[in-house]
């Protein structure tokens, strides 16, 4: 075994990357895949809450870096799903407790026993996120339809070829299709027509994504979300599978006949 | 529904739209840290030294940054007039 590290990363604070980090993470895990996710937003820990694995830290990234434990021991199990493991990152640190060159040593020794290994990149252009795409095999950038925030994906996506990284793939989260039709949002081609990068996945806004994150589980488990959807299937092309966008339109369509059928107002 | 004749007949376009024709400025400037303000004075500078060789009707002449994928392009189109009258 020899993981991939996939560092998901978007400029500006806000869109989605701790939650595309924890349910691309489950969906691969439930796929068969060993996987360990590492929030590398040192001092604003928040990784852990998303996976809902608050109350079974001990050690931390740092605690790792500095010697203070083995690797392993900074991994934590998750509550779910077999293989699937998160590497916290430290509450009372700042950035520079953590160089580019320890996340290329953490990694390269995490390679050997995973299949995967995806870094939750902080917000912003510094320390942390350079600490985050120095390991990355590959970078994902995600945005969500909006002038700010594409903006500052655009910028970070610059920055991420000028690395070297090669090109970005893009993840388009909290699409709303209603607002889409109305054409009061960018639609997904528009924004990959403004950002010019492969498009890996698009993640409809769901409802459901606050209520998992509430209860601390994946909505990638979740079969009856879209958005859960969206991930698992995300998750297939991670895998080398061509799995087609989710086609939003129609199943908007299926649903909305079926609300109609029950009269239900949502 | 009512939006959209609404737009038809008023010819104002979408949010949408305007947003991604706002970003396409945005992101142009950004990428090539030119502001438009820049870009002027490039065509400014532009028009001096051709007019030294041809007969230019500076307002015809447009200059604009396109882009092609994630490539900038500075994109001239320049009428020209006459010859200019040579003194040398």
């Amino acid at each position: 075994m020899s993981a991939k590290v996939i560092t998901i990363t978007s400029g500006k604070g806000g869109v989605g990357k701790t939650t595309a980090t924890a349910n691309l993470g489950a969906a691969l895990a439930n796929m068969g895949q060993k996987v360990v996710c590492i929030d590398a937003d040192i001092g604003l820990r928040n990784l852990d809450v998303v996976m809902g694995l608050e109350n079974r830290i001990v050690y931390d990234l740092v605690d790792a870096v500095e010697g203070r434990c083995r690797l392993n021991q900074a991994m934590i199990k998750d509550k779910h799903i077999p293989e699937l493991y998160l590497i916290p990152s430290a509450q009372t640190r700042d950035k520079t407790a953590v160089s580019p060159s320890d996340m290329i040593r953490i990694c390269d020794e995490l390679r050997s026993d995973l299949d995967w290994i995806i870094i939750d990149s902080p917000a912003g252009i510094e320390r942390g996120f350079k600490n985050a795409i120095a390991p990355a095999d590959e970078v994902i950038v995600i945005t969500n339809p909006e002038v700010s925030a594409v903006r500052d994906a655009d910028r970070i996506i610059g920055i991420v070829e000028a690395e070297e990284k090669g090109s970005p793939k893009l993840l388009i989260n909290r699409l709303n299709l209603e607002m889409v039709k109305q054409n009061n949002m960018l639609s997904a081609d528009d924004v990959v027509d403004l950002l010019a990068v492969h498009l890996l996945g698009i993640i409809p806004e769901d409802k459901a994504v606050i209520i998992s994150t509430n209860k601390g589980t994946p909505i990638a488990l979740d079969n009856k979300s879209q958005a859960g959807q969206a991930y698992r299937n995300i998750a297939r092309r991670i895998m080398g599978e061509t799995v087609p966008l989710l086609e939003l339109d129609k199943s908007s369509g299926f649903f909305n006949r079926i609300s109609s059928v029950f009269g239900s107002g949502e | 529904m009512a939006n959209f004749i609404n737009r038809i007949f008023s010819g104002e376009p979408s949010s949408a739209e305007k947003a991604k024709d706002r970003l396409r400025l945005v992101l142009i400037n950004d990428r090539t840290d030119l502001s438009s303000a820049a870009l002027e004075s490039l065509k400014d500078d532009l028009l001096d030294v051709l007019s030294r060789y041809i007969q230019i009707d500076p307002n015809s002449m447009k200059i604009d940054i396109t882009q092609e994928g994630r490539q900038q392009r500075l994109i001239a189109d320049i009428p020209i007039t006459g010859p200019v009258s040579r003194k040398y």
